[in-house]
């Protein structure tokens, strides 16, 4: 799989300006060709949204939590109330250009069938979700014995909104089961750097705390 | 019960209400012959006239026009004292100086329907062919004729596109209307508290309503205009059962609960003890003063006949087919008169349209009233689509 490598700060946005968002938002503002127009699922308080109408592009939203969506509205964006799981399916095909699912994947109930709507209703999908096989996880489980928390994913078990947790192998492996084509792949560690590019899957696997990949159909183009 | 006082009252009143509905103290369009409003029933009504009023100036480009539109028992008098009730304007809260809707930056427009009671023509006006009432010889109007008529209106006025129109309940529904019937004439658009299509539950409340006027004998087949009586009874109870949809178990138990009215004990009688009996009895005869019983009559029709997908071959997202319009759908948690499942489907319709849409569901317990109560979020919300909007549009801060 070929990966590409990826700097920051990202061109088109000065470092000054970068400073105010979020690292793995950059990196998906950088995935987005600008004038496409863009559905994001699981917008939350619309700043990734907000990045990309700052770079021209059009922006669109479903959040899910009440609070989410007017906050949205209130900033001026498309924002509708609505759920992944259910909601997608009223989205025509190619309908946008890119649908972008930020951290939103491990908290949807059918995380297959949403991944399989992303790629109808947009030409290309950009998923990103917390690594599950980070060695932080990995050691709390196997030390501690317990489920993990982070500093990202403070949540305990037992009110968790997050219900399907995968490691980056795990998605990889569903996205060549369901005939995805993925035509970039960045993990971020820690520190919401770039993984080096040139360290095997199993490295990545280990050390990105969350993996940020750009997708398309594969070899089924409608 | 009923007073000298009351009933002298209500004669000025009717006095007043029957001088406005030809002669209205706004400014007021007529259309002659040469101008027929063609209606779905599939008569030419001609002449006609539209009363409106005005706020705000219109900009050199002629791009800041807002029309708002009324409700069900609205007029065009939003932000102004009421001619006949010497009340504030029924939407003070959200047009005026400071407002989301403000005059200082936009020009507001709000028209009297066809078949009200306040300066349009409707069955409250003078009929030219008899010089008699128009009565039930008016013919049976839409919510598409009042917007055809509102059309003829923005073109009398010079106003080729609109930059938002804006409505709740009724006034939603002249705003979806708007959208399908004139997407061109539409730069955004904010439907509140309304449905692509008037449900079953809310004809069924509509039609107890116009069964309690027809049975009022002051009612005289419609006729109560030439013979003058008016079914003042009759539209009370009909206000009040509609009063009680626009508002919600909770309002109503916070507001009132079972407390009585200046009593301690029940008087064991069919007197208002219970506040929320007082209340709903000054809501009706409150709104009998400044109301025409067979305009009730026309206009709740005309919301039961809305079905936009029907005009449609019954696809809705085809009523919004390549839309350029920015919509914000704005509904109220405890709305059951027009639940926000309604405004979910259409805004299923709209992202179906690929159309650009934002939906805020708004959280109180007021019910569909809410719309033209003092809600801040409803308000921040408005303010900031019609703001994103005003800057696509080059209106500047």
């Amino acid at each position: 799989m070929a990966l590409q490598d990826q700097t920051l700060p990202l061109p088109g946005i000065t470092p000054h300006r970068s400073g105010n968002y979020r690292s793995d938002h950059l990196l998906v503002a950088e995935m987005v060709e600008r004038g496409s127009k863009v559905l994001d699922v699981g917008c939350g308080d619309g700043d990734l949204l907000q990045l990309l109408e700052s770079r021209g592009i059009d922006g669109r939203g479903i959040e899910l939590s009440r609070e989410g969506v007017n906050r949205c509205v209130a900033k001026g964006l498309a924002v509708v109330q609505g759920d992944a799981d259910t909601d997608l399916v009223n989205y025509p095909d190619d309908a946008f250009d890119y649908v972008i699912l930020s951290q939103t994947l491990q908290a949807t109930r059918q995380p297959k069938a949403v991944l399989e709507n992303l790629l109808r209703i947009g030409r290309r999908a950009i998923v990103s979700f917390p690594n599950f096989g980070f060695w932080k996880m990995r050691l709390q489980l196997l030390v501690g014995g317990h489920m993990p928390r982070t500093e990202n994913l403070p949540a305990t078990w037992y009110d968790t909104p997050n219900i399907h947790f995968c490691t980056i192998k795990d998605f990889v492996q569903l996205c060549d089961e369901i005939g995805v084509k993925m035509e970039r792949a960045v993990a971020l560690d820690n520190f919401g750097r770039p993984v080096p590019l040139n360290l095997p899957w199993w490295f990545w696997n280990m050390f990105g705390e969350q993996g940020v990949f750009l997708l398309s159909r594969a070899g089924k183009e409608r | 019960m009923v007073s000298v006082k009351s009933i002298i009252n209500q004669a000025i009143h009717r006095e007043e209400r029957s001088h406005e509905a030809d002669h209205p103290s706004s400014p007021v369009a007529k259309f002659g012959a040469d101008q027929p409003l063609p209606l779905d029933c599939g008569i030419d009504l001609t002449p006609f006239q539209i009363a409106y009023q005005t706020y705000g100036e219109l900009n050199a480009e002629r791009s800041n026009a807002i029309l708002v539109c009324h409700a069900l028992t609205g007029d065009q008098h939003v932000a102004n004292v009421h001619p006949v009730t010497g009340k504030p304007g029924w939407w003070e809260t959200m047009v005026g100086p400071g407002r989301p809707l403000d005059p200082d930056r936009y020009y507001i427009i709000c028209a009297n329907v066809i078949g009200g009671c306040m300066g349009s023509t409707g069955p409250a006006s003078v009929n030219p062919a008899t010089g008699k009432l128009w009565g039930l010889d008016f013919p049976i109007i839409t919510i598409p004729d009042m917007v055809r008529a509102q059309a003829m209106l923005l073109d009398r006025l010079g106003i080729d596109t609109l930059f938002c129109v804006v409505g709740g309940s009724m006034g939603g529904m002249q705003v979806l209307q708007w959208t399908a019937a004139y997407p061109e004439r539409v730069f955004s658009a904010l439907p509140i508290a309304c449905s692509t299509r008037h449900s079953a539950q809310n004809i069924a409340f509509h039609e107890l309503g116009r069964q309690a006027v027809m049975a009022d004998p002051d009612w005289r087949g419609g006729r109560y205009g030439d013979q003058g009586t008016h079914p003042h009874r009759g539209l009370a109870v009909a206000r009040m059962a509609g009063h009680i949809t626009y508002l919600s178990d909770a309002a109503l138990h916070r507001k009132f609960g079972r407390r009585m009215q200046d009593r301690d004990l029940p008087t064991f009688s069919f007197d208002a003890d219970f506040q929320v009996e007082s209340y709903l009895r000054y809501q009706g005869s409150s709104f009998v003063e400044r109301f025409d019983a067979n305009s009730y009559l026309y206009l709740t029709r005309a919301m039961d006949y809305f079905d936009i997908a029907a005009d449609h071959n019954g696809a809705l997202a085809r009523a919004f087919r390549g839309i350029k319009t920015r919509f914000c759908v704005v509904s109220f948690t405890s709305d059951w008169l027009f639940p926000t499942s309604e405004s979910r489907a259409l805004v299923h319709a709209l992202n179906a349209s690929s159309a650009r849409v934002s939906f805020a569901e708004i959280e109180t317990d007021r019910g569909h009233d809410a719309f033209l109560l003092d809600v801040p979020e409803f308000f921040d919300i408005s303010r900031a689509f019609l703001q994103s909007a005003g800057k696509a549009r080059g209106l500047g801060d």
